[in-house]
This record gives structure tokens, sequence and C-alpha cells, in this order.
């Protein structure tokens, strides 16, 4: 693999002073324009750019190793499954998961990391009548699988609120996680950018016997993650939020935990033994990922990891929120009470994901605008309608950074911004 | 790429800054239809009266952005007093109207853009639409140029289209 590339290995060591701008060159789509204008990517919250460095190892595999995995007795078939299982490791170490290789189940993505869950862990272990906790803010991965539970179940779903600044209301926790089998909480608002307090919620849940299922899929990409500090017992995220390939996700489960749950879908690699009278699943992981597994992308997803930590999760870290700050503060100086930026006022108390409002523009309308001048935001409910509607909003637009963004990408956001007020008056 | 005067016409803004037939009508006696885009959560509120064989009255309420709601607004405009056959030829027209290829468009002088919009029904002709027949309508004509736009043109269309069989259902259950 190319190495990382220019010289920022380490550099941003220190807070704040991260200068990520040289690794814009790994990412061949941000030297596409679009329309005659250099595209300004801005929605990396939606789905993050790749590197040259993950586009080249899947490609290597492909021409080189491809083979199904846990199957072939050759030699390429033996390497494929090497290095599958390699990514793994990998991916777990991450994550700081204690036995990273049989803790790290692959899915499609975050979505179906969740619903794994939901099918195996909740319908083994919930009742009628049991409750479970979610937050308003939640994406709707984290919410649909548990309405769909709880109408097949009759389980009910308590809800921690969320107050004006964007943040979860904890005032109430002891008594909503009290007698409560499971509480689902995202780490990460991929509308307002809150980071929750995680361990807060987990160490109460815990105390009133509840499991903690975590929505890793904004914070995992974004912020050093150690399973361990944030005191959960099930993490999912995807893989192309964090450079890697779509088409792959992650489970993380305590081991525990994991080789006490039924298996999820059915067919081959989950099993041991099929008879005509029944069948013995595999081992975890394996158990829950039947069929050919996302191999290239496995690999792919692997290469991310490397990528990433050859940057640092802290420098990452450090040079989004130094652009977090930048972005709020240019955002409100230019546009006074034209603007309004949901979510937490202090840029340490949230991830890179801006969603506002502007004036009265309707999001699509300014997104269609700010596409105009190659500027790319999300606009619509973001798969989270429970918290637009606690906002008391329709929808929002919505900038998000990644790693390969600068402050020239805000510029351009504000000077496209200013378009939108002249188009619509 | 196509630029935005191509999809917000000055009559457009204009319905949207100031649209017609605005609210709810009574419920009953007025047929209540409602209408989603998942898309990005925009949500329409159709009310119509049908007598006679007439759609006598129509309001519009619910929120949404400035191609959903200026279409919701000429929508109105057009439909209010006609009768109901005439309206249903209207609302089949304004989607082949939406479904079309961009560069079959009479107006469409550029080509090559490359975009094909997302079809409801077969391509038509271009000499099938009569653009003319739809009047200020015809001014929503360059959504087509951009996709995922044309739900939002359609939506309070296809609301109507469910608003008039519920009507015509309840009139045949009545009768």
């Amino acid at each position: 693999m190319a190495p990382v590339s220019s010289d920022v290995r380490g550099r941003g060591a220190e807070p704040g002073s991260a200068d990520l701008s040289l690794l814009r060159k790994d990412f061949p789509l941000l030297a596409h324009e679009v329309g005659g204008r250099p595209i300004v990517y801005l929605d990396s919250a939606a789905s993050a750019q790749r590197p040259v460095q993950v586009l080249d190892a899947m490609r290597e595999y492909d021409e080189t190793t491809h083979a199904n995995v846990h199957r072939g007795v050759y030699a390429i078939a033996e390497e494929a499954t090497r290095r599958f299982e390699a990514a793994r490791t990998k991916v777990g170490r991450f994550i700081g998961a204690s036995v990273p290789d049989r803790e790290i189940v692959f899915t499609k993505n975050a979505t179906e990391a969740l619903n794994l869950v939901a099918h195996a862990w909740a319908r083994t272990n919930l009742q009628p009548g049991d409750a479970i906790v979610l937050t308003e803010m939640e994406h709707h991965a984290n919410i649909v699988p548990w309405h769909m539970l709880a109408v097949e179940r009759g389980i009910t779903i308590r809800w921690i609120p969320i107050d004006d600044d964007g943040k979860l209301v904890l005032d109430d926790l002891d008594r909503l996680v009290d007698g409560a089998k499971l509480v689902g909480i995202t780490c990460m608002s991929n509308v307002l950018g809150t980071l929750t307090p995680i361990r807060t919620v987990a160490d109460a849940a815990h105390a009133a016997g509840a499991v903690v299922v975590a929505d890793g899929a904004q914070s995992v990409p974004h912020l050093p993650t150690d399973v361990a500090a944030l005191g959960v017992d099930f993490l999912a995220f995807s893989s192309h939020k964090m450079l890697g390939p779509t088409g792959i996700g992650v489970l993380w489960g305590r081991e525990k935990l994991l080789a006490a749950m039924p298996p999820f879908l059915g067919g081959g690699e989950m099993i041991l033994d099929v008879r005509k009278d029944g069948f013995t699943p595999n081992d975890i992981p394996w158990r829950f990922e039947a069929g050919t597994p996302p191999i290239t992308e496995a690999i792919g997803l692997g290469a991310a990891v490397d990528y990433l930590e050859a940057v640092g999760m802290d420098a990452v870290r450090a040079h989004e929120l130094s652009l977090t700050r930048y972005a709020m503060d240019t955002l409100n100086r230019r546009f006074g009470d034209d603007i309004r930026i949901f979510g937490p006022a202090d840029p340490a108390g949230r991830g890179g994901v801006l969603s506002f409002a502007y004036r009265e523009v309707h999001p699509h309308d300014i997104s269609q605008v700010l596409d105009q001048y190659g500027v790319c935001v999300r606009a619509g409910h973001h798969c989270a309608k429970p918290l637009m509607r606690c906002l008391g909003v329709k929808a929002t637009a919505r900038a998000s950074f990644g790693l390969y963004n600068d402050e020239s990408d805000v510029d351009a956001l504000a000077e496209a911004l200013d378009q939108v007020g002249a188009f619509f008056g | 790429m196509p630029g935005l005067e191509d999809l917000y016409r000055e009559i457009i803004l204009d319905h949207y800054r100031s649209p017609r037939n605005r609210g709810e009508l009574e419920s009953p006696p007025a047929q209540r239809v409602e209408g989603f885009n998942p898309l990005c959560g925009d949500e329409i509120v159709v009310t119509l009266d049908v007598h006679d064989g007439l759609v006598s009255d129509i309001k519009i309420a619910g929120t949404g952005c400035s191609i959903s709601q200026s279409s919701a607004s000429l929508m109105s405009a057009a439909v209010k007093g006609k009768p109901v056959d005439e309206v249903r030829g209207l609302i089949h027209t304004f989607k082949e109207m939406m479904s079309i290829h961009e560069s079959t468009l009479p107006s469409a002088v550029e080509k090559g853009t490359g975009g094909s919009a997302v079809a409801d029904v077969e391509p038509l002709e271009p000499e099938a639409i009569d653009i003319e027949a739809l009047g200020e309508l015809a001014a929503l004509q360059g959504v087509v140029k951009f996709p995922v736009r044309i739900k939002c043109a359609t939506l309070s269309w296809n609301t109507l289209a469910q608003g008039l069989d519920e009507a015509e259902a309840s009139t045949e259950a009545s009768a």
C-alpha cells in the first residue's frame, strides 16, 4: 500500500495544530470539477470519499488474490481468507476490542448491524411488556428495528429527550432506564453533531441491568474510539463513512453476548453442520455472516483503517474540531440572524456536522443553489424524523466535514449561501 | 449543467412567495388527502370539493420547497372550477411533461447533459404533449432537467389524483 501522502503523520498530535490539507491529493474525486468548478464536498456524514490507498488495496486484491474465503484449499483461497480475517482483526484493534478476531462481525452496513442486534439478541431476550430506551436524536436505523420488534413482541419504547442546545436531558435517566432491558444510543448525532455522554448513559443502563447498543456510524470515522472506555455492549458502524467502500459495515459485540446469541441470517458459512433434521451453528463471528461476505470490501475497510491510523485519530479530531469552530464563527458572523445552526453552541461538544436553516429558504432550494457553485451538502430529514419534529422543522440543510476538508471549503459554502440569499431574497 | 433560471422561473418564484388557494376546506364535507415526499420530508394537504362533476373548490396546505409549493399553487389555480374529467386530463398531461427526456422538450436547445428523467410512463414524442394546453404550468417544464426535483413538482398532482379517486369512491358508496 502506498504510504499516506505528505508528511502529516503524527503532526496533529497537539490539539488544534493539525494541518491535514496536504492529504487532499490522496482523494481522486476531490480533484474533479462539477459544472466547471472544483468540487466542494461537504457531505461526509452521508458518505466519505476514498483515498487512493483504499482504492489501490481493493484493486490489488482483486487482481492478485481474489477467491472465496473459508472454502478453497489452494494458495489464493488461503491467502484471501488470511487477508479477510486480518482485516477483521485490524478493525477490532482500531476500536479497542479485547478479542478482535471474535468480536467483530462484518455486516452490510451499520443499519444491518443494528438489525442484527434486534433480531439475534433482542428476540431471544425480550418478552412482551419489556421496555427499551432510545434517544430522540437516533437515526432511523436505531429506531425502526425497535419499532418493528415492538409490534412483533409487544415491547414498549421510552425516549431520552433533548434540550434546546441539542443535548440529551439526563435528569430523568435513572427512572427511564429503570427496569429497561436495552438502551439504544447514538455516539454522535448525524443531524446535530452532538457528542452524547455515552459512558454516563451506559453506566446507568448497566446499573439497571440493561444492555447498551451504540450507533457509532458518525463517531467511529471521526473520533478516537475505545469500546472499553465507552462502556457499551454493542457498537455498530459503517465502512463507507470512514474512507472505506460501501457494502460493508461492522457490529462489535462483547464476546460473551455474541457467543450466547442465535444466528441472524441462515445459509452457508454460518453453520458447522447441516443435517436433514437440523443444523449446528458456527462459532462467532461467522455464525452471523451467512453467505459469501463482502471480501474485497473488507480489504478496502482494512486499508481505510490503516490510513486513519497513519494520520492518527487524535489528529483527525483536532483538525475537524478546528474546522467546525471556524465554520460556526464564519457563518454566524457573516449571516447573523439569517442563519440558525442546530445543535450545541460549543464546537467542542459536537463533531463536524452542521445542520442549519437559512432565512425561510427550504433546504432543497438551498442545496440546489449551492450545487450550482459545486458545493455538495445534504438537504432533507437525514433519516431522523422524530428529531426533526423535536426541532420543529421538516428538514434541514447539512454541511459535514471529513479530514480532507479545509477552511477554503467553508469559505466556498459561505460565498454560495450569499447567492442563495440573492436568489430567494 | 442546466442553470438555475431553467428551474426557478419567475412565475414559479411568484407562486412560491404568494401561493394561491392556501389553507384547508372544512372536511367533511371536503375530501382531504395528505401526500408525503419521504426523500425530503415535504408534506402537502389537498382539500377539495367535488360537486356535479366539477372540482368546485380546492385548497392547499403543508410545507415544502419552492418547487413543490409553486407546483401545488399553480395546480390549484388551474383546476379550480374545472370538470373532473378535464382535471384528470390535466394531471395526465402534467405527469407526461414531468416524465419525458429533457432532450425531447421543445424548449431544450442544449443537448448532451446526459441526465434522463425518472419516468413513470414511456417517454413520448415531443408533439404528443400539448405544452401549450398547460398554460402557466409549462413554467415547470425546466424541472425535468433536475431529475431529483421531479418528485417535488409531482407531489401535489399525485395527491390530487388520489383525492379525486377517493371523492369518486365515496360518491359511489353513498349513491
